[in-house]
C-alpha cells in the first residue's frame, strides 16, 4: 500500500479505520479467509458455489445422460438408483438437466452482475467524486430506476426486448445497477472529503491517480459484499424469468423452466419440481450466506454493530 | 412538517414523471413496429391505422409523450391493443385482486414474524436465535414461486382440500376467497415473515441494549412489562419502515406468484400483457405498480417522523 507522495501514507492508515469499508490489503484477505474458515454455514455456501461453478463448466461431461435424451417409455418415473432425481414427462433425466441447467443460471447471473458493478462503480464514482451536476443527474436517473420493483422492470425490459437469455441479462444488469452505484457514490462521499485525499488533490496528484490509490479501495469492500448478494438475488431473478418463459428458452434447460414445466405435473411428479427449486434455493442461499459473511470483514460498521447487538 | 412533506411531495412528481419517461420508452424499444408485432397474423390494415393513430404514434416523439403524459395525468392510459377496452377500466378491475392478496400475505408476514423476532432477540445466542436466523436466511433464498409450488404439492389434489389456482371476491363470497386466497398468501407471506424476522431481531436486540432497560430492570420492573411498554413500542418504529417497503413491493412484485395461482391481479395482467404483446396494458401495469410502489413508500417515511419525532427528514 504505498502512496505516491510517501508523507501521507500514514494518515491513510488512520483514515481507513473509519472509513465504511476496509482496504483490501493482505492482512484483510487473510481476514477474510479466516473469517469464512470459522463459519461452517459461510465455508458451506462457499464450496456449494464452487460446486456449482464446476457444474456450469463441465456440467454436459458430468451429467449422466444429454439434457435432452427424451426416453418415452420412462416418462414421469420416481427417484431410482437409475435416475437419482427421477424422470419428466419426455422421460429425460431430471439430474442430468438440472447439471446442466447450472451453466445458464451461472452465466446469466455473473455477466449481468458484472455489468452492473462495472456500470454501478463507475456512476457511482462520476457521482460521488465530481459532485454537483454529475451526481445531481446521475443519482436522479437511479432513483427512477430504484422506482420500480426489481421484478416487474427486468419483465417489462424483457418483454420489450423479446424473451431469451441474452436480453434477460440486459434486464438484470440494468436493474441491479443503481443498487452499486448508489454503494460506491456513499462509499466515494465518506473519504473524498477525508484529510489524505485532500492532501492529494493540494499537492496536485491527478484525479485518475486518486481515485485509483486512494478512492477505489475505499470502495471495494461494500462492492464485494454486494457483489456476493447481487449473485444470488440476479440467479433468482434468472430463475423468474425463465418460469415465465423470457429468460431461458426450451429445449436448454433451466432451474425456472423446469419449475415451470414441473406445473402441469404436479399430481404425479414432485421430482420435477422439487429438484431444480433446491438447486436455486442452495445457491442462492450459498451467495446469501457468503455475501453475509464478507459482510462481517469487510465493513467495519457493520462489525461494530453486530459488536453491539452481542454485548450482555 | 407541512414545508418538509411539501418538499418530498415535490420529490416524488420528479421521479414520477422519470417514471412516466421510462414507460413511454418502453414501447418504442420493442423491435419492429409494436403494433404490426401486436396484430400479428390478425393484422388488418384499418385497425392497424386505427390503433396507431390512437396510440399517437404517428406523431413526432416530443409531441407523443407530451400527449401521452396529459392523458395519463386525467387517467386516460389508451385503450388495450388486444380488446379495445381503456387500460384505466382494466387496471381497476384487476386492482382490488392483487391488494387482497399483497394485505393477507403482509398480515401472515407480521403474524409470524413479530413472536419469532421478539423471542429470537429476547433468547438471543441461544438455539432459538440460531433457529429464526437460520430461517429468515432460508427464507430470503427461496423464490415464492417455489414455495407456491410446494404448497400446492402439499395441500392440494389428493393430498388436501385446497383449491390449487383461481379466484373469487371477497364481497361476493368471503369463505370461498379465502379458501383461494391462502395458498398465494402464504408463498409471498412467508418470504415476507424471512425479511421481517430479521428486522424485528435486530431493532429489539437494540433497544434491549439500552440503558433505560437497564434502569427499569434495577427498578425491579418485572421483564416482560419492560419489554411490552417500552422495548417493543421503540422497536417498533424502525420495523414499520421494513413492514411498508415490504408492502410496497407485495403490491407490485407478486407477478409470478400470481401467474402461478392464475390470481388475476395486476401481476397476472403484466404476464397476459406480456404474452399478448399488448404494449399500453403493459405500459398501464408498470405505471400503476410503480406509483403505488413510491406512494407507499413515501407514506411510511413521513409516517415514520410522525412515530419518531427526533427523526427528521431531509
Amino acid at each position: 500500500m504505498t502512496t505516491s507522495p510517501t508523507e501521507f501514507s500514514e494518515p491513510v492508515a488512520v483514515a481507513a479505520g473509519n472509513a465504511p469499508a476496509g482496504r483490501p490489503s493482505a492482512a484483510s484477505a487473510r481476514d477474510v479467509a479466516r473469517v469464512l474458515l470459522r463459519r461452517p454455514l459461510a465455508l458451506g455456501g462457499l464450496v456449494w458455489i464452487g460446486l456449482m461453478v464446476v457444474l456450469a463448466l463441465f456440467g454436459t461431461l458430468i451429467a449422466p445422460s444429454g439434457e435432452n435424451d427424451v426416453d418415452v417409455p420412462h416418462m414421469l418415473q420416481g427417484p431410482s438408483g437409475l435416475h437419482w432425481f427421477g424422470t419428466d414427462e419426455l422421460g429425460r433425466d431430471v439430474l442430468s438437466r438440472v447439471i446442466i441447467a447450472a451453466q445458464p443460471s451461472l452465466e446469466v447471473s455473473v455477466v449481468s452482475v458484472g455489468f452492473a458493478l462495472v456500470a454501478g462503480v463507475l456512476l457511482g464514482l462520476l457521482a460521488g467524486y465530481y459532485g454537483r451536476f454529475a451526481d445531481s443527474f446521475i443519482m436522479r436517473c437511479m432513483d427512477i430506476l430504484f422506482a420500480f420493483p426489481v421484478m416487474l422492470l427486468a419483465i417489462a425490459i424483457v418483454a420489450v426486448l423479446g424473451a431469451g437469455i441474452g436480453n434477460a441479462m440486459i434486464a438484470i444488469a440494468v436493474v441491479y445497477t443503481p443498487i452499486f452505484a448508489r454503494i460506491t457514490r456513499a462509499s466515494v462521499l465518506s473519504v473524498r472529503e477525508d484529510v489524505y485525499v485532500r492532501a492529494a488533490v493540494s499537492i496536485g496528484v491527478p484525479d485518475r491517480e486518486i481515485i485509483t490509490r486512494h478512492i477505489l479501495p475505499n470502495v471495494a469492500g461494500p462492492v464485494i459484499v454486494q457483489t456476493s448478494l447481487s449473485l444470488g438475488f440476479a440467479i433468482l431473478t434468472e430463475a423468474a424469468l425463465s418460469f415465465l418463459g423470457l429468460g431461458v428458452q426450451p429445449p436448454q434447460p433451466s432451474w425456472g423452466g423446469m419449475l415451470y414445466e414441473a406445473q402441469g405435473f404436479m399430481q404425479q411428479a414432485w421430482w420435477m419440481a422439487v429438484f431444480p427449486g433446491l438447486a436455486i434455493v442452495l445457491t442462492v442461499l450459498s451467495f446469501n450466506l457468503v455475501g453475509d459473511a464478507l459482510r462481517d470483514v469487510l465493513d467495519p460498521r457493520r462489525r461494530t454493530q453486530l459488536e453491539a447487538a452481542a454485548r450482555p | 412538517m407541512l414545508w418538509i412533506v411539501g418538499r418530498r411531495v415535490a420529490q416524488l412528481v420528479i421521479v414520477l414523471l422519470g417514471v412516466t419517461l421510462v414507460v413511454f420508452t418502453l414501447i418504442h424499444l420493442v423491435p419492429g413496429d409494436p403494433v404490426r408485432t401486436a396484430l400479428g397474423i390478425r393484422f388488418n390494415p384499418a385497425i392497424y391505422a386505427a390503433l396507431r393513430q390512437r396510440a399517437g404514434l404517428d406523431k413526432p416523439l416530443v409531441v407523443q409523450y407530451f400527449s401521452y403524459l396529459g392523458h395519463a395525468v386525467t387517467g386516460d392510459l389508451g385503450v388495450s391493443f388486444q380488446t379495445g377496452q381503456p387500460v384505466t377500466q382494466i387496471l381497476f378491475q384487476r386492482l382490488p385482486a392483487t391488494l387482497s392478496l399483497a394485505i393477507t400475505g403482509m398480515i401472515i408476514g407480521v403474524v409470524i414474524a413479530l413472536p419469532l423476532g421478539v423471542l429470537a432477540a429476547v433468547r438471543h445466542d441461544t438455539w432459538v436465535d440460531s433457529g429464526a436466523r437460520v430461517i429468515s436466511q432460508l427464507g430470503v433464498s427461496v423464490p415464492d414461486f417455489f414455495i407456491g409450488t410446494l404448497l400446492i404439492l402439499a395441500f392440494t389434489g389428493t393430498a388436501g382440500s385446497l383449491p390449487p389456482s383461481g379466484y373469487v371476491s371477497l364481497t361476493a363470497n368471503p369463505l370461498e376467497w379465502g379458501r383461494h386466497v391462502l395458498l398465494p398468501a402464504l408463498a409471498v407471506g412467508l418470504v415476507a415473515a424471512s425479511i421481517l424476522t430479521r428486522f424485528i431481531r435486530t431493532a429489539v436486540l437494540d433497544e434491549l441494549g439500552r440503558d433505560y432497560v437497564r434502569t427499569a430492570a434495577a427498578k425491579g420492573i418485572p421483564a416482560r412489562i419492560v419489554l411490552r411498554r417500552h422495548v417493543m413500542r421503540n422497536a417498533f418504529v424502525p420495523v414499520l419502515t421494513v413492514v411498508g417497503i415490504q408492502l410496497a413491493s407485495l403490491l407490485g412484485g407478486v407477478i409470478v406468484v400470481e401467474v402461478l395461482f392464475a390470481w388475476p391481479g395486476l401481476g397476472l395482467l403484466t404476464y397476459q400483457a406480456v404474452e399478448q404483446r399488448d404494449y399500453p396494458v403493459l405500459q398501464g401495469t408498470v405505471l400503476l405498480i410503480a406509483a403505488i410502489f413510491i406512494v407507499v413508500n413515501l407514506l411510511v417515511d413521513l409516517l415514520y417522523a410522525v412515530v419518531d419525532p427526533r427523526i427528521s427528514l431531509r
